[in-house]
Order: C-alpha cells, then sequence, then structure tokens
C-alpha cells in the first residue's frame, strides 16, 4: 500500500532564486549581462578580447570567466585592462546563479555598460541552467561543423545571437566543409528571432556588426 | 553531466517533502522539457549515488519528457515541434511561434503507508 502527493515544484528553483537576484540587481542598474556558450575552443576569448579593445571607447565592458580549471582566460581578459573576475569550477561543467551572484559582487557594476559571462565550454549543459543574464550568445566556430544547431537545439533555440566564428578558415580554401546558410537555415528553425553574425575574431572580418548590435542593445537598455 | 546537480536539487526537494509527511519515499515522477538536456540514465545514476544513507536510498524515479510545442500563426494550431518537420500538421504554414520549453518539474512522490 502507498499514498502519492502531488508536489508540482520546480527542481532547480535554488538557481532560479539566485537567477532572480542577478537579474534584479542587473535590471536596477540597466546593465546588459550576456551568457556566452560554446563548446571548448570556438574562439569565446578571443572574441572578447577583441571586443573589449575595439569597442573601448563607447561600451566598458566587464568579464566574469567561467573554466573548469586555471586562470589562463582570465589572464587574457587582464590584458585588455577590463575588469575581470574567474570563477574556477573545479570540475563542475556549467556555471550556476549562485557563483555569478559572488563574482558580480566582486565586479565594479557601477561603472560597467556590459557584463559579458563566459560560461564553461560546454555547448549541453550551461543552456540549462539560467544565470539571471538579459541574454545569451552562442558561438559556433567553422571547424565544428554545419551540423550543430540540429545536434545541440537547446542552445541554439534559447540565445539571442548566434556569431559564427573563423569565417576566415572558410575564404583561405582550407579543408573545411562548413555551410553558414545550412546553419543559418537550422538556427532560425528553432529559434526565428535569433540574430547571426559570421565573424573572424582573428582578422576582424565581420565585427562591425556585432559591435553595432552591442551599442543598441546597451543604449536601448540605459535609454528606458 | 549537469545531471549531478539536477539531481542534488531533487534529493532535497524530496526528502523535504518526506518530512513534511513524515514517511519514506518509494518512488517519484519528475518532467521536464527537451531543452532541460535530462538523460534518465545519468540522472538516475547520479541520484542512486548521492541517495545512499539517505531517506530516499533506492527509490525510484519516473522520467517524462515533454516536447516543444508550436503554435501555428496561421489557424492556432498547438503542435508538438519536429525538427526536421517544422511546420504547422493541420495547415502546412511554416510561420509558426515556438512555445517556452516545460520547466523541470517534480510532480508528485509516492509514499509507503506505516
Amino acid at each position: 500500500m502507498s499514498r502519492k502527493i502531488d508536489v508540482g515544484k520546480r527542481i532547480l528553483s535554488a538557481n532560479e532564486r539566485y537567477a532572480l537576484k542577478n537579474s534584479q540587481l542587473l535590471g536596477e542598474q540597466k546593465k546588459l549581462c550576456l551568457n556566452m556558450i560554446s563548446s571548448p575552443g570556438s574562439g569565446k576569448t578571443t572574441i572578447l578580447a577583441r571586443t573589449i579593445r575595439d569597442v573601448k571607447d563607447k561600451i566598458k565592458i566587464g568579464v566574469i570567466e567561467g573554466d573548469i580549471q586555471t586562470d589562463l582566460d582570465a589572464e587574457r581578459i587582464k590584458a585588455t585592462e577590463a575588469p575581470v573576475v574567474q570563477i574556477e569550477t573545479g570540475g563542475s561543467c556549467h556555471l550556476s546563479a549562485a557563483q555569478v551572484s559572488g563574482a558580480l559582487e566582486k565586479l565594479p557594476v557601477g561603472d560597467l555598460d556590459l557584463i559579458f559571462i563566459e560560461n564553461v565550454g560546454n555547448l549541453v549543459c550551461p543552456s540549462a541552467f539560467e544565470l539571471g543574464e538579459s541574454g545569451k550568445i552562442v558561438v559556433l566556430s567553422a571547424t565544428e561543423g554545419d551540423d550543430k544547431p540540429v545536434k545541440y537545439p537547446a542552445i541554439f533555440a534559447k540565445s539571442k545571437v548566434l556569431l559564427i566564428n573563423k569565417i576566415d578558415l572558410l575564404e583561405a580554401g582550407a579543408q573545411v566543409d562548413f555551410d553558414v546558410e545550412r546553419v543559418r537555415a537550422d538556427a532560425r528553425k528553432l529559434n526565428k528571432g535569433i540574430e547571426i553574425f559570421p565573424i573572424s575574431a582573428q582578422t576582424g572580418e565581420g565585427m562591425n556588426r556585432w559591435y553595432d548590435w552591442l551599442a543598441e542593445s546597451t543604449k536601448n537598455l540605459q535609454g528606458d | 553531466m549537469h545531471e549531478t546537480m539536477v539531481a542534488e536539487s531533487l534529493l532535497a526537494t524530496i526528502s523535504d517533502e518526506a518530512r513534511k509527511q513524515n514517511a519514506k519515499p518509494v518512488s517519484a515522477k519528475i518532467s521536464c522539457g527537451m531543452l532541460n538536456a535530462v538523460n534518465d540514465k545519468v540522472l538516475c545514476f547520479a541520484f542512486d549515488a548521492i541517495a545512499k544513507g539517505t531517506s530516499c536510498e533506492g527509490i525510484r524515479l519516473e522520467i517524462e519528457h515533454k516536447l516543444m510545442q508550436g503554435q501555428c500563426k496561421k489557424c492556432n494550431e498547438r503542435f508538438d515541434f519536429k525538427l526536421n518537420c517544422p511546420k504547422c500538421p493541420k495547415c502546412d504554414n511554416e510561420e509558426f511561434d515556438l512555445l517556452p520549453d516545460a520547466p523541470l518539474l517534480l510532480e508528485q512522490i509516492e509514499f509507503e503507508m506505516e
């Protein structure tokens, strides 16, 4: 004999409470916060370092760096002179909202226009944990293959922007089989409103449209 | 791999209910949308491992996966979204809204009767 009880509770409510706290803090101060997600090696840190240097006169950027081990990425961001806080997850495959809450306390949020969270390199787990961000940015590089939106739909369905990085490799005649139009079409099937910017953080190609989007998004938020 | 954190939160929620009910849980029903990316075997393995020695040791997890829902912009039909055929099954229209993904929910707990 047994008895059944309906519960109807959200399982990740502890994480969601911190996410709400983060989003309230950022909302009150009108700060844009973007959660950057991709597999390892897609170029997240290179994109961030270049973006920080190229827009520094217009947008003040701070960074929360998530890594399983080491502070190598934080060192690369530090070289740009942007404020950065490192979170070493010690094996965990994603950042949690509580970790981001602690990092936000260490950043000079009041002096910034935009906070990037560089999540742990992983195309699956980080997409399931809300951090209180204003939006997610997914990065896919040309060497990873053009089938990724179909194989990892969650992150493409949830992101505001898709950055297709390393497009310089396509034009150099390298042996990279990657159809930008296929990625575009598959991502749009999951997410009609997603902004898609093909870029090369190495050569700077296509980066201006990304910078324009960042400038407009920070302006829209602060202008409210 | 994030199933470990899901399992920890789940264990905390079930233990909490078990204390309130003052009864031993036997099984639990969970539901989630596809964007939660939860793998049944991994979640059950993680839950078994961390539940050892607690009031939740050995309980059975039933996990229901909910497909994403689309809503046609022309005829308003709600339907199961399929990536390989992204259109309204009623009127073939390709213009539709994707509805929010179902959250990770602890739906029901079954307790032993004293």
